[in-house]
């Protein structure tokens, strides 16, 4: 069964055929919804390595995707029981994550960083600043830090001014995105 | 035949992914358009690595050999 088109196209086959999409520049957006060790090891080593290729690349960190992003040393955040009792269940700190499965009460991630030490592969921390160097934008959360009680203090220098989803989703506009 | 003058050297091996392409980055930020870069590396992942950058950046990858277990890239800044 054939359908007759009523529209005839503004350009012919010819026309269009010549006619090349806008060549759009690669980019990369990481949403950082997790905070755990083996979650943002692969979104620092994607986010850096697609900075070398030279694709302007960021990264959103959201939810529990936000603690890695606090200063080590600090330890307690947070202004009620109920925030400061989050930041003791779940310390912030690149150097402290924990991993999804077989933490085994802090033991898993200190083999993990072990193994990785005598593979020599770069730590969360070694990513973390090669990325600030390599120009990759760490945008945190404003909605997360007001909820979770974090402020811009407690969080490490080198991030971009805290923004929400439009700001995360403008900058995904014609990007790859991932969510992790 | 394009005579290979190389004016920079990195030396990653024993590095993992994503370091050796990391720092090939950041060196090759600091070089000028047609200078040569050489890299040393122990990643067999790097091989199919440093084709994808060069691919991508359009940074040529003049050479790649392997001898004793390490890979010998040399690459052109574009």
């Amino acid at each position: 069964m054939s359908t007759t088109l009523t529209q005839t196209p503004s350009v012919s086959i010819e026309e269009a055929m010549q006619q090349t999409p806008p060549k759009l520049e690669p980019k990369l957006v990481i949403f950082a919804w997790s905070g755990e060790l083996d979650k943002i090891w692969p979104t620092l080593i994607l986010a850096t390595t697609s900075a070398a290729m030279g694709q302007d690349t960021t990264v959103f960190f959201t939810f529990w995707g936000l603690f890695p992003l606090v200063k080590n040393e600090v330890r307690i955040t947070g202004e009620n029981w109920m925030q400061k009792m989050l930041s003791m269940m779940n310390r912030g700190g690149i150097d402290h994550l924990k991993l999804s499965k077989m933490n085994f009460v802090g033991a898993g991630p200190a083999m993990m960083h072990s193994l990785a030490k005598s593979h020599k592969v770069a730590s969360p921390a070694e990513l973390l600043a090669l990325a600030k160097e390599m120009g990759v934008k760490l945008i945190p959360c404003q909605m997360t830090m007001d909820m979770m009680g974090l402020k811009r203090e407690d969080l490490i220098e080198g991030l971009e001014e805290p923004a929400g989803a439009t700001t995360a989703l403008l900058a995904a506009q014609g990007a790859s995105t991932l969510f992790i | 035949m394009e005579t290979l003058s190389i004016t920079r050297r990195l030396d990653v091996k024993g590095f993992n992914c994503p370091i050796p392409i990391v720092k090939t980055a950041i060196q090759m930020k600091q070089m000028a358009s047609g200078e040569m870069l050489e890299v040393l590396a122990t990643d067999p992942g790097s091989v199919p690595d440093f084709n994808a950058w060069s691919k991508t950046t359009g940074n040529a990858l003049v050479e790649q050999t392997l001898e004793g277990g390490i890979y010998r890239f040399i690459l052109k800044k574009r």
